[in-house]
């Protein structure tokens, strides 16, 4: 919670890119992990002083530098959450 | 649509509008406080209609401008971009261009957050880009106030207008009126001008000699019409009027410019352009102010794993019981003055086919439409409350996950919810979704939830035809099929929703994007307008429909008729009983349902009236089900509205004022035989149950969900699939039950 990442590219079909960078999530734009709901899902993400929620499944498709991917924190084997923040491997 | 339709669209409505007010639109992002602007511009005189063709309101209403005389505001949907996705954004489009036979406006009010003034300037820019008068209201500024953007300094970038406001208070409103009447019919004057790369402008020029000649006219205002339908045209959009030549230029240029991704391009160059400009209107720098602290504060609490459910699942516990419970006295009022209107009637006027059309006709009907007045109030209060403050968009948070599973929208929890005490106002109360599609598809299965109008069916029918036994020798088997009746529902609710989501409503995948917005205090007056305003759209709408089905089903059960009733006794409504809706009031009192008129005779007078000869014609249908022609008429009378069926079987038997207590009743289902045995075994009991279930015997959901769709269309799907549903399970569970050896 509170990880801070810059948005490097926002993949998936395009309709669906296209409103998420229309609603500000440009490449180059620092968004935040701010909550993530009980149940697990959907995400909430500070972009532009705006809080937005999105699901896991389409935050998933949103690559975010250095080479990281935003994804959701998964429970570790000792309960507690992971860093959202998780390098993707091979990536650049 | 062609285009040739709409140019005829627009000439034919040209000459009508000539001396109409201009019309000035308001538009803005979703949760910007649009609507407490447009309320206080227009003080209480707004009129809500519906754009042509489509689920989408329309609020417009007059306004005064000083030294420029009166103009119509259009409050527009709210809209994020101009590349129009939904049906709401496509609207806006629509009216800010003029296309579409809507005027084209005279002025445009942007209704801007000033918390969130990056993302919403997007929007700005691009109606900045098209030429249109602007005047921005940046509202909402009191939030902010540790670190306001500066009005002069975005007017001084924009070349525009800035007025800051406080819709919800107020303030600026006076102002924002005075630079409206300044703007009125002025050419466009701002001069902000986003830096586009140099491949997407002659990408863009490619376009705009493909653009029709109508929608030419000068050369910023054509590019910036050819770089939108760059970024919004795409195979299986669902554009209207957009002509097959630059359809099929922009697929052409798009394909050239592979790998290059003009979206991002476009977007990306706009929004730089933002993030240029935002330094100077803040006094100091932040890049993007941080979301409210004091909403944060509570989110922490709101969302909590376990106090956020706790706090959640009381919420919707009061919304509940208040819906279920609370609306018991109003209702309970409306039913006894409907009663001692109709005794007064029938003392007033002469017996005969009038006093029998108004009393039972008209009155009822009325009584049928203003008795969910209590709980359609109460919701849109309740509603209005949960949107306003900004815990709705936290119950979406909340429950996505669930209702995600299901195709379904996070906000749509709130409406199903309600359909458990009455489903018209809980279809009314789908409008909580931005998304025409998460709205059609949650209005089509809340009537499958079980309504408080089911429960004196239910209790009737498992009263008199299960025995009073315990399973196990613990478990009371008409309590368990009571509960079952409710998990039967909610079982059926998600099949159904699962199944729609993927046929009859399937809609084009757009990621859902919730916006938690802040915290705010709801104003109470304008949840109150907006809830007086709901209220007149369902009399005027629905009503009259509601109202007209009630005369015609009066009119099958009351001809032809054979004899005069004598006596002043008086009448009750027969079919047009008093819709009901409180259970408690059922299952405790007495009912103040209508009276049966001369009960010694209407055995035969319900046998011989057109409604009576209807059962008798479609017994061989339902006959399968184990219903004989006296169940087909109460589920003919049900259709009223389900708790009906009670007073109508009573009416087929003439035991007159019926109820699920009744016992005459009870004991005239008992001992109705057929061959020696007992017509009505617990197994049509059990096929009856599942019928009434499933079955859409309610027209005020029909009508209700005519308003909503604004077509004949929805609802008699609806209709259709909830009766089909109906008769292949009841047919499955009596043919069935016989096949095991059971009835």
């Amino acid at each position: 919670m509170g990880d801070v990442a810059d948005i490097e590219h926002v993949g998936g079909e395009r309709s669906f890119r296209r409103r998420l960078m229309e609603l500000g999530l440009v490449p180059g734009t620092r968004v935040e992990l701010k909550a993530v709901a009980p149940l697990g899902d959907p995400l909430e993400l500070l972009v532009r002083g705006a809080s937005l929620s999105i699901r896991r499944g389409d935050a998933a498709l949103v690559r975010v530098r250095p080479g990281v991917k935003l994804t959701a924190p998964a429970l570790d084997p000792a309960g507690r959450r992971h860093l959202p923040i998780a390098p993707v491997r091979g990536a650049p | 649509m062609t285009v040739g339709e709409s140019a005829s669209l627009v000439e034919r409505a040209a000459p009508e509008r000539a001396d109409e007010a201009p019309v000035v639109v308001l538009v803005g992002n979703p949760n910007v406080g649009k609507t407490s602007v447009y309320n206080q511009l227009t003080g209480e005189r707004a009129h809500i209609g519906n754009y042509p063709g489509i689920t989408v309101e329309q609020r417009s209403g007059p306004l005064e401008l000083a030294g420029r005389g009166s103009v119509t505001i259009v409050d527009l949907p709210g809209a994020y971009s101009l590349s129009a996705r939904s049906a709401e954004e496509q609207i806006a489009l629509d009216a800010l261009l003029g296309r579409a036979g809507l005027p084209r406006p005279a002025l445009c009010v942007v209704v801007v957050d000033a918390g969130q003034l990056s993302r919403n300037l997007y929007l700005v820019l691009q109606l900045v880009e098209l030429e249109l008068p602007i005047v921005v209201a940046l509202n909402m500024l009191d939030e902010v106030a540790t670190n306001p953007p500066n009005p002069a300094a975005l007017a001084r970038f924009l070349g525009v207008p800035v007025v800051a406001t406080d819709g919800r208070r107020g303030a600026g409103i006076d102002e924002l009126k005075r630079a409206m009447a300044e703007e009125l019919d002025k050419p466009p004057r701002a001069h902000v001008r986003v830096n586009y790369p140099d491949a997407l402008v002659a990408d863009a020029e490619r376009v705009v000699s493909a653009l029709p000649a109508a929608w030419r006219s000068t050369p910023a205002r054509d590019r910036a019409l050819a770089l939108w339908a760059l970024a919004s045209i795409e195979p299986g959009d669902e554009l209207r009027e957009i002509p097959d030549e630059l359809r099929a230029r922009c697929e052409s240029v798009r394909r050239e410019a592979e790998p290059r991704d003009l979206d991002r391009e476009l977007i990306a160059a706009r929004y730089a352009c933002i993030d240029g400009a935002l330094e100077a209107l803040y006094p100091r720098l932040e890049r993007h102010p941080p979301k409210r602290a004091s909403s944060e504060r509570v989110d922490r609490l709101l969302l909590h794993p376990v106090f956020g459910f706790a706090i959640f699942l009381g919420s919707m516990l009061v919304l509940f019981q208040a819906l279920f419970s609370w609306s018991d006295p109003a209702i309970k009022l409306i039913e006894r003055l409907v009663t001692w209107l109709s005794t007064a009637l029938v003392g007033l006027l002469p017996p005969g086919l009038l006093r029998d059309l108004l009393v039972e006709g008209v009155l009822g009907g009325v009584g049928n439409v203003i008795v969910f007045l209590p709980q359609i109030l109460l919701l849109s209060l309740m509603i209005g409350l949960l949107e306003d403050s900004g815990y709705m968009a936290r119950v979406a948070f909340l429950m996505d996950r669930v209702l995600r599973t299901l195709g379904l929208h996070g906000r749509a929890f709130v409406p199903m919810l309600s359909g458990f005490a009455c489903a018209v106002p809980a279809i009314m109360a789908t409008r909580t979704m931005e998304r025409q599609r998460d709205r059609l598809l949650t209005m089509l299965v809340i009537p499958l939830m079980t309504c408080s109008a089911r429960l004196p069916v239910y209790t009737l029918i498992i009263a008199t035809l299960f025995p009073p036994s315990r399973m196990f020798g613990f478990v009371p088997l008409q309590g368990l099929l009571m509960v079952s009746m409710y998990v039967f529902a909610i079982v059926t609710t998600l099949v159904v929703a699962l199944v729609l989501g993927r046929t009859a409503v399937k809609g084009r995948r757009v990621p859902l994007v919730l916006e938690l917005p802040p915290y705010r205090l709801p104003s109470l007056r304008l949840t109150l307008r907006n809830m007086v305003e709901r209220a007149l759209v369902f009399l005027k709408e629905a009503g009259t429909v509601i109202l007209a089905c009630t005369i015609a089903l009066w009119a099958l059960l009351a001809f032809p008729r054979t004899a005069t009733p004598v006596g002043p006794e008086p009448h009750g409504a027969s079919v047009a009983a008093v819709h009901a809706t409180s259970a408690d009031e059922r299952l405790a009192s007495p009912s103040v349902h209508p009276t049966a008129p001369e009960p010694a005779r209407s055995e035969g007078r319900i046998e011989q009236s057109y409604g009576g000869r209807l059962g008798k014609a479609i017994e061989p249908v339902f006959a399968p089900l184990g219903f004989d022609w006296k169940i087909d008429v109460g589920i003919i009378g049900a259709f009223a509205a389900r708790e009906v069926f009670i007073s109508t079987l009573g009416l087929v038997y003439g035991v007159g004022d019926a109820d699920q207590q009744d016992l005459p009743l009870r004991e005239k289902l008992r001992h109705e035989t057929l061959g020696g045995k007992p017509r009505y075994t617990p197994l049509v009991g059990l096929s009856l149950l599942v019928f009434f279930a499933l079955s859409c015997q309610c027209m005020s959901t029909l009508a209700v969900v005519r308003r909503e769709t604004h077509s004949w269309r929805w609802p008699a799907f609806l209709f259709t699939y909830m009766t089909s549903l109906a008769y292949l399970a009841s047919l499955l569970v009596y043919q069935g039950g016989r096949f095991l050896g059971f009835g």
